[in-house]
């Protein structure tokens, strides 16, 4: 099964995101990843890579993120680790939320996952 | 060039330079990034890199790539928002290119891997407002300087130093395309962008290390010198 993880500056932000997507999510394993490590804002790429190593069934992961900085330590975690991990250039929560649906899909992979999380991109609010 | 012991305790004494360069310039860097982010690029970067000058302290008897790569790997844990990944990780992945000595060359071939690395990571050109209005003209004029003007990698250092002060002043009046500042829009005109600052800070201690260490005269072009930069070449004539 892909994992999925939520990256976001706020820890609190990205367990919330991570919690409304496992509302949809079954039994896919969704970690959070966020906070500077001493309670602030801010990501750090050790902690992503932990998330994503515990994300990983075998299958390879998702990475959902906000902004700016968190792209980029998301992309240096990516790079530390062995897991089969990829980002998805998508809106967080709907990406997250697009994601832990399709992950449910016996024939998920990486790449459907990804894709149905990009998709949230085109999603009208109004 | 110096031989490996020379080298070694050059980069050594470079890391501890900066650490305290970025140290003393703390407060101004904040207050760079109060005016168009969140203030914390003084503090972060301060406590990186002397936590990196920390780590290179604990290594026995490592070679220039390892001392690099060590800084790197300290950034990338210590330093938060982007710093951490632009710094860090481009110090890690353009370590590679030292592996076989500190060299003219390999020097050459250690900043561009390091500007290509930033500009990957951060996706920002020239005029954006960032680290890459200093970073691309000194690893041009570096490059440009070791190769076609053949000057030694001093004094090419040197010229570097000068190509990124004039980058670092060009970020003043633009208006920021990436980064925090970015959401500011046209209120980022008129404020020095603090990533290309402390990029200068960084190439100013490398020139002054290697102005101590290197075993060519390093005399200077007449174009090279600026205000932050001590003169003694003209001091002494």
């Amino acid at each position: 099964m892909v994992g999925l993880v939520v990256v976001s500056h706020s820890r609190k932000a990205a367990e919330g995101i991570a919690e409304v997507a496992a509302e949809m999510g079954g039994d896919t394993r969704i970690e959070p990843a966020g906070g500077d490590g001493e309670g602030g804002i801010g990501t750090v790429p050790d902690d992503i890579a932990a998330a994503l190593d515990r994300a990983d069934a075998g299958d390879g992961v998702v990475v959902l993120v906000d902004l700016g900085s968190a792209v980029m330590n998301a992309e240096v975690a990516v790079e530390m680790t062995d897991a089969n991990a990829v980002i998805a250039d998508a809106p967080v929560l709907e990406g997250a939320v697009n994601a832990a649906v399709e992950a449910t899909s016996p024939r998920a992979t990486v790449d459907s996952v990804r894709e149905q999380a990009e998709a949230a991109r085109e999603v009208d609010k109004l | 060039m110096a031989d490996e012991a020379t080298q070694q305790a050059a980069a050594r004494a470079a890391v501890e330079r900066i650490a305290d360069r970025i140290e003393r310039e703390r407060e101004h860097l904040t207050d760079l990034d109060s005016a168009i982010g969140d203030a914390d690029h003084g503090g972060n970067m301060a406590r990186g890199w002397r936590a990196a000058a920390d780590a290179v302290d604990d290594l026995d008897d490592a070679d220039v790539a390892t001392i690099v790569k060590t800084v790197g790997k300290t950034l990338l844990s210590e330093v938060g928002g982007a710093s951490g990944p632009l710094y860090g990780g481009s110090l890690v992945f353009a370590s590679a290119e030292l592996e076989d000595g500190l060299t003219a060359e390999t020097a050459v071939a250690f900043a561009e891997t390091y500007l290509e690395k930033v500009q990957d990571r951060g996706d920002a050109s020239v005029g954006d407002k960032t680290m890459v209005d200093a970073l691309v003209p000194a690893v041009h004029t570096f490059k440009k300087s070791v190769e076609t003007d053949d000057l030694d990698p001093v004094a090419a250092l040197a010229k570097a130093v000068a190509a990124a002060e004039r980058g670092v002043a060009f970020t003043v009046p633009i208006r920021a395309a990436k980064g925090r500042a970015s959401y500011l829009g046209w209120r980022s005109v008129g404020h020095q962008d603090p990533g290309a600052t402390s990029t200068l800070y960084i190439a100013e201690e490398l020139l002054a290390t290697a102005r101590e260490h290197a075993d060519v005269s390093g005399e200077l072009p007449a174009d090279a010198e600026s205000p932050t930069i001590p003169d003694e070449a003209a001091e002494g004539e």
